[in-house]
């Protein structure tokens, strides 16, 4: 269904990244000279997990014949602003950075990405938000971009993949957790791998479609990293985000860690009730793809009834990858309360940054009006 | 040693199949007689050659008594290696008419030394028959193959296939490769030809890479969780890769890695396949329709929602003719039929999970 209201807050949405020639200004001397001299300017950064040309990459209707999907923010206005009426929309730019092995310059890519989503995309739309991409290489560097950067309150979450070098929950990283809590920053895990092990816990996969396939099952493993290292406890105000994850999955997931908790309690006696409830408190999902058979709204509300709550789903595009056709965002047969909670309640309840974010925006959009 | 003998109840008057039992050796030893003696002599100077940092245990270490039921001790040796406790605490006691013995260390699948691998694989088959199956028929053994040795496996295969007592074929779903890649079809040719299924139980040891796509979880929770995420895995290639698609008769059975994740996966696969589908055309139909038709899936440890009735909506869209009732006997987390499902079935759909679907697969009287 389209979206029925106004004012949806969109907390996935994909400017393409920019080429590495675009960050050149954004970098300093050291860095202008190593991609100009070592040519690493003239390289796009794909990551791996995206190919440009793959039907998944880019909905059809939403290719230019030039520039890239999602290259040029009038094309965003106009095909995933405008159309859901969304008042506020998270980007997050997938940008290669985070797979190079050089921790310097990861960082410095980091930096200058940041940098550039605030003054190309932020400064000029004011519904824009955006996610802090860190290299989580070294949670030092991770954790000295995130305090360089969130006095723009215009960043509203830090950026991590559900494929990396070690599992996210792990205490290396809670550094990271714990400035995220201090800037009162939600921490979002993205569909993506850096391919630093295989994607299947068997190898390597032959075919795309099976990687992001597994996509899914790397985030229930974050989950279980997450819950079992004792983040949550850790960590009792963390809102973790995981982005285009899929949510079918969850209630297997909610049904067995529950179940093997009470087996295994006192390995990780910190866990002190059952993971579902910790799960549902924490945790929060992009509705985007909605993985379930099409058309088939029966199965879709048993799967939500099966999850067990209506706080944990937020709205989200996925623009410009193709995940629905028309301006179909929404399933069908959900309930006007679930609705309203998908696109405004839940994602405001999850970023407390947006909570001003929404003034600002109205502001923006208010003043727009009175220019015109 | 005194077991109370229970009462027969609803379950066990219905004689069950029962998908996944474990045998064991009383003492290591145990193997020596079905080794030749060179590999007898590498088992006693080397061990076993995996692919872990340690030698002779697990590297996630068990919850509960290695990760056996402490009343299942004989006193001769670890649970599971006594036949006469094994029936008076479980085929007896449960009225298993059938059990399938699922033996998975010390047959090769994860030995890194292929000739040793085999040796092992030949090995151990010839010990289920010998220790448990012939003394025993309600027992039927599985043939163990290393599956990195496909030439091997194949010759394994087609020597045991001849002898009913072997019910079907085991290989490693953590494997060196993803299953459903080519070095691996020979295997599927030959179980499609001798007509058995092939089982893929979740194992302890890797075949190379890691549990997750993020390398090593730290605690034995996440590590037995990986055991349904790496079954999802090898589903996904089997799928993909187009193996059901150039087998069409062979049947997968997953033991022990969960059920109530597969309509959710084979949703996003439809979703996804569909999608790239350019990328994979030799997957002709949507992805739900392979697993619908040559998977099944044991139901030990079985999932348990607060709300029991989901779980039965979840094998609706299973399907209640692909999920097959399994304890794991002896080890921890052993199912009890009385006590697994905790909503109300049909005779038809009792008769069918705790009994007849194993019959049609494995053709048992």
């Amino acid at each position: 269904m389209q979206v029925p209201i106004k004012g949806a807050i969109d907390c996935d949405l994909h400017p393409a990244p920019p080429g590495a020639e675009a960050l050149l200004p954004y970098l300093d001397e050291y860095w202008r000279d190593q991609l100009v001299d070592r040519h690493i300017a003239r390289y796009s950064f794909n990551l791996t997990s995206y190919p440009p040309n793959s039907p998944l990459s880019a909905r059809p209707d939403w290719r230019q014949k030039s520039g890239l999907p999602g290259g040029d923010l009038d094309m965003i206005r106009r095909q995933a602003l405008d159309p859901f009426g969304s008042r506020i929309a998270i980007c997050n730019v997938l940008h290669g950075a985070i797979a190079l092995f050089n921790e310097d310059m990861a960082m410095a890519l980091s930096s200058a990405i940041n940098d550039w989503v605030a003054k190309e995309l932020l400064d000029r739309e004011p519904r824009l938000r955006a996610s802090i991409l860190v290299p989580v290489h070294n949670p030092a560097h991770a954790v000295a971009e995130i305090e360089r950067v969130a006095a723009d309150k215009r960043f509203v979450q830090v950026l991590l993949f559900a494929m990396g070098d070690m599992l996210l929950g792990r205490r290396p990283y809670w550094p990271i957790y714990t400035v995220a809590k201090k800037h009162d920053l939600a921490v979002a895990i993205h569909a993506g791998s850096t391919y630093r092990h295989a994607p299947m816990a068997s190898g390597w996969s032959a075919h795309r479609v099976e990687d992001y396939v597994a996509q899914s099952a790397a985030f229930e493993s974050q989950l279980l990293s997450f819950l079992a290292e004792g983040v949550f406890q850790e960590f009792p105000s963390l809102r973790l985000v995981l982005s285009e994850s899929g949510f079918t999955w969850l209630p297997n997931l909610l049904w067995r860690t529950s179940k093997s908790w009470r087996g295994m309690r006192a390995e990780v006696p910190w866990i002190d009730r059952s993971p579902g409830e910790i799960i549902r408190e924490h945790v929060r999902v992009t509705l985007q793809p909605v993985d379930s058979p099409p058309g088939d709204t029966a199965t879709l509300l048993r799967t939500l009834e099966h999850i067990g709550s209506d706080r944990m789903l937020l709205f989200s595009t996925d623009y410009p990858h193709w995940q629905f056709d028309g301006d179909a965002v929404l399933p069908d047969g959900l309930s006007n309360e679930m609705v309203r909670r998908i696109l405004i309640d839940n994602p405001l309840e999850t970023y407390p940054r947006l909570q001003d974010g929404v003034q600002i925006s109205d502001n923006a959009a208010s003043k727009k009006e009175a220019v015109r | 040693m005194n077991i109370p003998v229970r009462h027969a109840t609803a379950a066990t008057k219905l004689a069950i199949v029962d998908c996944d039992i474990h045998p064991a050796f009383r003492k290591p030893s145990d193997l020596y007689p079905f080794l030749p003696a060179q590999w007898r002599e590498h088992m006693i100077t080397f061990g076993e050659h995996l692919r872990q940092g340690l030698s002779g245990q697990l590297a996630w270490p068990r919850m509960s008594a290695s990760g056996l039921r402490v009343d299942a001790f004989p006193e001769d040796g670890p649970p599971g290696s006594n036949l006469d406790l094994m029936r008076r605490q479980h085929l007896d006691a449960n009225g298993v008419e059938v059990g399938m013995l699922m033996q998975l260390s010390k047959g090769g699948m994860e030995e890194r030394n292929l000739e040793f691998a085999a040796a092992l694989s030949h090995a151990i088959n010839e010990w289920q028959l010998e220790t448990f199956v012939k003394p025993e028929p309600r027992l039927r053994a599985g043939i163990v193959v290393p599956q990195e040795d496909a030439a091997f496996a194949v010759k394994e295969i087609e020597h045991r296939a001849p002898d009913p007592s072997f019910s079907q074929i085991i290989i490693s779903p953590r494997s060196s490769d993803p299953l459903g890649h080519r070095r691996y079809w020979p295997i599927f040719e030959a179980a499609q030809r001798c007509n058995r299924p092939i089982a893929l139980h979740v194992q302890g040891f890797s075949g190379g890479h890691a549990s997750t796509a993020s390398g090593w979880p730290t605690y034995y929770m996440e590590e037995h969780y990986a055991a349904t995420t790496g079954m999802q895995n090898t589903l996904t290639s089997l799928v993909f890769e187009g193996v059901f698609e150039r087998f069409p008769k062979l049947k997968i059975v997953l033991v022990e890695g969960g059920f109530a994740w597969a309509p959710a996966l084979c949703w996003r696969m439809d979703k996804h396949w569909d999608r790239l589908r350019v990328e994979t055309p030799h997957v002709k139909r949507p992805p739900s329709e392979y697993v619908r038709e040559h998977v099944w899936f044991t139901t030990q440890p079985i999932e348990e929602p607060d709300n029991a009735q989901h779980l039965a909506e979840v094998i609706d869209w299973l399907g209640w003719d692909r999920l097959m009732f399994s304890t794991d006997y002896p080890h921890w987390d052993f199912d009890d039929p009385q006590h697994t499902f905790k909503f109300a079935m049909t005779e038809a759909q009792k008769a069918k999970v705790f009994r007849d679907n194993a019959k049609a697969l494995y053709g048992l009287p």
